[in-house]
């Protein structure tokens, strides 16, 4: 075997390697990235039920309302502009209030209602999520004030 | 004034770390001996400065000395005083400052130990290792300073964020870093020896160990960072593929293969620019990891710097450092000469499809790591990257890796059999197809993948077995002699053996964990009970508790089986004062099957409390193939042949391997 072939059929495994990951990284990324909304990109133009996405917000005062077994969640997601009610089965987060910030991931069901199957911890009290500041920035309600994210 | 001398002695190992990348360079190019020494004497100097600035800092906070900026930010009088010394680098600034500190380590220790490497390349790795110092610690300087005064000193500080109070990760960023930063002596060995233009076998076995030490650490520290998450952020995930994971995931994919195709280098004088490649990519990801999490682009529990001056000063260095070793690359590398020719089915064949595997998973997950920053620069919204992408495409990819892994240490170099080597593997598939069975049978309905992974376990768990047995000739000699060679067996070769046995203990573990688990949330009041995977769980009771610098909920369940009982579980929500941060103390009882995993959530009007119970099976497996793969790690490095300082390279040690197989 010479050198020459012995770099081609390295090169040639590298490419059919490298073709088999870019057709894995292709579909994985068609179908399975999550977009991120705002409450008023939602009111804007509606989706289609059933897609998994992302929406953030403040959790809007006085929405928070457990269910009698304490497990279910209901509570309002919020740009001050839209709003949308949010469902969630489970232990809130740590720091879960209400007037925080919040991520949370799910679909959004027929009624425009969303069911949420995962509310994002945030890691400390004075933290905004990105997105959050972001959308509440759009929205025109952002305080700048709270611009200083704490460590 | 003590927190005044650590600045300055930190801003003459800026100046010495300058001298150090000037001099034995220009020296090794001269030929001038005493320009070329200077740069060992330099590199235990700029040890001695960053680790007086390193002191200093550190004594700053276990005096509590409020009036230095950073230690009122992260620090506490009340605080236990582990995590006051943790808290040095529980932020940005002392983080980085630990960051020099043990590359100025790394490089007092090729100093210190290398001397058995030719001067010259001595002192060019010494100047590459100190031109990487001097850029970071003139980014400390100039963007986080550490000793930073605060007027007037508060009366006490702002304690540090509660989660990062915890002994798992009081060690996680030390040992991380150790093995990230690490791998700066493989990038600077490579990037001198393309300037001497040279790589050969020695080459290789002065940079495996080095690698081998980066390696074992990188993945202790992993490891250790998974496993907090686990038992603390209490959702009772060990991986999320979250961007600050990715960030030291990558660098050990690449560096793994980088410990692979340095085997073949050293062997068969082979593959001799695709190792330096690997060398130059794998700091380069430990670069890029760096920037990801310490620029603030991503927001985690990591994310100390919020800065952009900062993100831009970092991303100059690693344009630098990137784009400077890689043009260098591409300028030298074509001048290496090729060496010993193999057949596609031999060991270097086999190790080259290794390193193609994890070169090109590491791009996936280069690729979902990076997709939702480029998507939202280029104004096409915000995405998030979550387990679904990496399931689709990092673990198919790993699939043949992980069939070839048995197979390849069978093969002989230069041209290995391959149906020998399959024969021999006879059992080890028999095993694989059983364990997949009885996998199926007892999780029938569940993900197949589950079975898929356990079979995929026990094929590589047995195949290294069988590559042992053949190895120390089980069977074919009386055992007393098989064992002798067992004893006399290579201690890189146990290395190799137990780090593939650990990954087949994290195969399973995984897989078990994230596959097989079951979970409950319900809210309970005392004396009521919930069942879960056999074990069944009485509530209690909770009441409040006080700590030291914190408030809980205390809660406990007494766990029976069959009506025998079993343990107490003790899980707490802890409210710390000063900051009013919450954490969860989840409770966990760990057997070797399974792990069942309590968590107390928040108190209901009617004196009940929302639980989270899991059971997560096989989990314990996970640390312990990690362990047992730095274990291997550890154990290849105390290879005679490889002992860091050993005798110098003898020639009848340079001639390539004549025989077929070891």
């Amino acid at each position: 075997m010479t050198r020459k072939r012995r770099r081609l059929y390295a090169v040639l495994a590298g490419l059919v390697m490298l073709g088999i990951a870019a057709a894995l990284v292709l579909t994985a990324l068609r179908d399975s990235v999550v977009f991120f909304y705002s409450p008023s990109d939602l009111a804007g133009k509606p989706l289609a039920a059933g897609q998994r996405i992302r929406i953030g917000g403040l959790v809007a005062a006085g929405s928070v309302a457990k269910s009698p077994d304490g497990v279910a969640t209901r509570f309002t997601v919020t740009d001050m502009k839209a709003d949308i009610p949010v469902s969630y089965s489970g232990i809130l987060p740590d720091l879960f209030r209400e007037g925080q910030g919040v991520v949370v991931e799910g679909r959004l069901e027929p009624g425009g209602a969303f069911q949420a199957s995962e509310v994002l911890a945030k890691h400390d009290e004075n933290y905004m999520p990105p997105e959050v500041a972001d959308a509440l920035k759009r929205a025109g309600r952002w305080k700048h004030a709270d611009e200083q994210p704490a460590k | 004034m003590i927190a005044e001398l650590g600045h300055f002695a930190l801003i003459l190992a800026l100046c010495v770390a300058v001298a150090q990348a000037i001099l034995p360079l220009a020296g090794a190019s001269r030929r001038d001996a005493g320009w070329m020494a200077a740069g060992s004497s330099a590199a235990v100097v700029q040890l001695l400065l960053i680790a007086a600035a390193f002191a200093a800092l550190t004594h700053a906070f276990v005096t509590s000395d409020f009036s230095v900026k950073l230690v009122a930010e992260n620090s506490h009088s009340l605080k236990p005083l582990i995590y006051k010394i943790s808290g040095v680098w529980g932020n940005h600034e002392g983080s980085m400052l630990l960051w020099v500190l043990i590359l100025a380590l790394f490089g007092a220790l090729i100093a210190l130990f290398g001397g058995n490497l030719p001067p010259t390349l001595r002192a060019r790795v010494l100047s590459v290792q100190a031109m990487i110092g001097a850029g970071f610690l003139a980014f400390i300087l100039a963007t986080s300073n550490p000793f930073a005064r605060l007027f007037p000193p508060p009366a006490d500080g702002n304690d540090l964020n509660p989660l990062l109070q915890d002994p798992g990760l009081a060690f996680h960023p030390p040992v991380l870093y150790a093995g990230y930063v690490g791998f700066s002596i493989a990038f600077s060995f490579a990037v001198a020896a393309l300037i001497e233009g040279r790589v050969d076998a020695a080459w290789a076995r002065w940079v495996r160990p080095w690698t081998l030490l980066a390696w074992s650490f990188l993945t202790a520290g992993i490891a250790l960072g998974s496993w907090w998450a686990y038992y603390e952020l209490g959702w009772g995930g060990f991986w999320y593929w979250d961007p600050v994971e990715n960030a030291s995931f990558m660098p050990w994919l690449v560096g793994t293969a980088l410990l692979h195709s340095a085997v073949v280098v050293e062997r068969r004088d082979a593959l001799k620019s695709w190792t330096i490649l690997l060398a130059i990519l794998t700091f380069s990801l430990s670069l890029i990891g760096t920037f990801l999490v310490r620029s603030g682009v991503l927001t985690s529990v990591h994310a100390f710097a919020t800065d952009p001056g900062r993100g831009v000063f970092i991303l100059a260095l690693l344009v630098i450092a990137i784009g400077g070793s890689l043009a260098l690359y591409a300028w030298r590398a074509p001048q290496l000469k090729g060496g010993g020719l193999f057949a596609p089915l031999s060991r270097e064949g086999a190790l080259l499809l290794n390193n193609l595997i994890l070169a090109t998973a590491a791009a996936t997950v280069f690729i979902g790591t990076l997709y939702p920053l480029v998507l939202e620069a280029a104004g096409g919204g915000k995405v998030s990257v979550g387990p679904p992408y990496y399931n689709a495409t990092f673990v198919p990819l790993m699939a043949p890796l992980v069939a070839a892994m048995a197979v390849g240490p069978m093969l002989a170099w230069k041209r290995g059999d391959l149906s020998g080597a399959l024969g021999r593997l006879k059992f080890a598939a028999a095993t694989a197809l059983a364990a997949l069975a009885a996998a199926s049978a007892l999780t029938w309905g569940r993900p197949v993948l589950g079975a898929i992974a356990m079979g995929a376990a026990a094929w590589i768990a047995v195949g290294v077995f069988a590559e042992l047995a053949g190895r120390i000739r089980l069977g074919d000699l009386p055992l007393g002699q098989s064992l002798a060679r067992a004893r006399g067996m290579p201690r890189s070769a146990w290395g190799m053996t137990l780090a593939h046995l650990g990954l087949a203990g994290i195969i399973a573990g995984a897989a078990g964990a994230a596959l097989w688990s079951e979970e409950k949330i319900i809210a309970m009041r005392p004396g009521q009970t919930v069942d879960l995977a056999g074990y069944s769980l009485l509530f209690e009771g909770a009441e409040s508790r006080n700590g030291p610098n914190y408030t809980s909920v205390h809660g406990v369940f007494a766990v029976s089986r069959n009506r025998t009982p079993v343990t107490k579980l003790e899980p707490e929500k802890r409210r710390y004062v000063v900051g009013g941060q919450e954490t969860t103390e989840a409770a966990i009882r760990t057997t070797a099957a399974g792990d069942l995993y309590a968590v107390i959530g928040d108190a209901q009007k009617d004196g009940g409390y929302v639980v989270r119970i899991y059971y997560k099976p096989l989990v314990a497996w996970i640390w312990a193939g990690a362990a047992v793969m730095v274990l291997g790690g550890l154990m290849s490095l105390s290879d005679r042949r490889l002992r860091i300082g050993a005798p110098a390279r003898r020639e009848r040690d340079l001639a390539p391997d004549a025989a077929p197989a070891e």
